[in-house]
């Protein structure tokens, strides 16, 4: 099966593999071809959602509020094919790789924050047609819930979870499932599905607001 | 919109946008580019977007500065800081008991004990020597407030100078690590069994002269998985916690990446060791 992808991904051929890529600077030494750049899901959960043919909803031009930038690997992407993009990072390392991807979008504003702590960025984000949420700290429904009021009524959350930031010693479904149960005193779920296998012990969530 | 980032700023202002980003806060977003055109901030939503731009990487820039700036040599001098605030409170604590039960007869002790002295809860007489216990009680809890705020620092600034390092041995004693080798660089370069073994340098000595049996940890002991391990695994758990933290301390030096996998290898490692029946490996 090949659900159609969101204007600005395209399907592409880099030396005989046929793989998603975007339109941009390239970033991070992925495989390039002219103006098109390989988005490598094994290097992007985001990217491997898109290439399980997870219904993201994503479309071009979208507004996006990006939880977990890290060193702007994903994020370099989204912005590519998306509208203005606000990428919150916690950690000064991978931000100064984030702002070297953004010196090359003027449509991505990079903000070194805590996601945990909306009201440190509220006054510089607007509100968002999408919400990435890729962060890896205990917690994550959590953080979802508080980043909900940013996103628009009918907007969509998509967050890679990640097993071993809630407990390691845990077998990685029963950690999906108390966060699953967590995100939808916030959120209907539309969509959830393991991440192998670009990566381990993920869950990848589509899902929107609830009123 | 008080609460904008844009509100009442000179629009080519860059410093200062820089400066609202990095420490203004709101309660809730709002449709801001639609504001700041309303606002004359920008004369539309494409002139809204490029300021933003330049505002936001001039922000992360400063930001990014500051914290790569709070070096090893910092996190030393905050961590020896702490341990005498620590020490400090505790013995002027210590005096505060034993002058107080002199006075009021209740036995009390330590931090705690004086902290009820410097806030009237015990002997809120107003003789001299009432107040001079209570005066001397307030600086007990000003310094034990002040070891707090270190330990507070410690755990801000830690994280950024040696990520994985604190990721495995928790903010307070990596920095503790970092202490007792004099820096991140000398701490990279010592074998896991001597990192194993730092802080408890009398006893290693006293080993080394003969008689004393060798120490099993030095400081690492105040990690869970040493002193939560029971005593026959101690040791063994004492140098699977060491190695990790040496590589950890090679990687925050040498190339500053972060490998979570780190951390499920020294979790797998120390079950193992917990549920074996006492052989060796």
């Amino acid at each position: 099966m090949t659900p159609a992808l969101p204007d600005g991904i395209a399907r592409h051929d880099f030396d005989g593999t046929t793989g998603i890529a975007t339109r941009g600077h390239p970033e991070y030494g992925e495989a390039t071809d002219g103006e098109y750049r390989r988005w490598d899901p094994h290097r992007s959960k985001l990217g491997a959602m898109l290439a399980l043919g997870m219904d993201t909803g994503l479309e071009a031009g979208q507004k996006t509020l990006y939880l977990g930038a890290a060193a702007g690997t994903t994020v370099s992407h989204v912005a590519d094919f998306g509208g203005p993009t606000y990428a919150v990072e916690f950690a000064p390392r991978p931000t100064r790789d984030l702002l070297d991807v953004a010196d090359h979008r003027e449509n991505l504003f990079p903000l070194l924050k805590d996601a945990r702590k909306p009201e440190t960025y509220a006054h510089v984000v607007e509100p968002v047609d999408v919400l990435v949420q890729d962060v890896a700290t205990r917690g994550q429904a959590r953080v979802a819930a508080l980043n909900r009021q940013f996103l628009d009524g009918d907007g969509r959350l998509l967050a890679a979870v990640k097993a071993r930031s809630e407990d390691v010693t845990a077998d990685p479904e029963d950690v999906f499932t108390d966060v699953v149960d967590e995100l939808e005193e916030s959120y209907e779920i539309l969509d959830s599905e393991r991440l192998d296998p670009y990566h381990e012990d993920h869950l990848g969530v589509v899902a929107r607001p609830l009123e | 919109m008080t609460d904008a980032w844009f509100a009442g700023l000179d629009p080519d202002d860059t410093d200062a946008a820089a400066e609202r980003i990095a420490s203004g806060r709101a309660d809730a977003p709002a449709d801001w580019p639609v504001q700041a055109v309303d606002a004359g901030y920008a004369a539309d939503a494409d002139d809204y977007y490029a300021r933003l731009h330049a505002a936001t990487t001039a922000a992360t820039e400063a930001a990014v500065t500051e914290r790569e700036r709070a070096d090893d040599q910092q996190l030393v001098h905050a961590v020896r800081a702490m341990a005498d605030c620590e020490r400090t409170a505790n013995e002027l604590a210590e005096r505060v008991a034993e002058w107080g039960s002199s006075r009021y007869g209740e036995a009390g002790s330590g931090v705690g004990y004086a902290r009820r002295i410097a806030d009237g809860e015990v002997g809120d007489g107003e003789e001299g020597g009432d107040r001079a216990l209570r005066s001397l009680a307030e600086r007990v809890a000003a310094v034990a407030g002040e070891a707090d705020e270190l330990r507070a620092y410690i755990e801000r600034t830690a994280p950024a100078v040696a990520p994985n390092l604190s990721m495995l041995a928790g903010p307070v004693l990596a920095a503790r690590l970092v202490s007792l080798a004099g820096g991140l660089e000398s701490l990279a370069k010592k074998p896991s069994g001597t990192v194993q073994v730092l802080g408890a340098e009398d006893a290693l000595f006293a080993h080394l002269r003969g008689g004393a049996p060798s120490p099993k940890h030095g400081i690492i002991f105040t990690h869970q998985y040493v002193s939560g391990t029971r005593g026959a695994e101690r040791g063994s758990a004492a140098r699977a916690l060491a190695g990790k933290l040496s590589i950890a301390a090679r990687i925050d030096h040498y190339s500053g990446d972060r490998r979570p996998g780190l951390q499920r290898e020294l979790d797998e490692r120390i079950e193992r060791i917990r549920s074996r029946g006492g052989d060796g490996e």
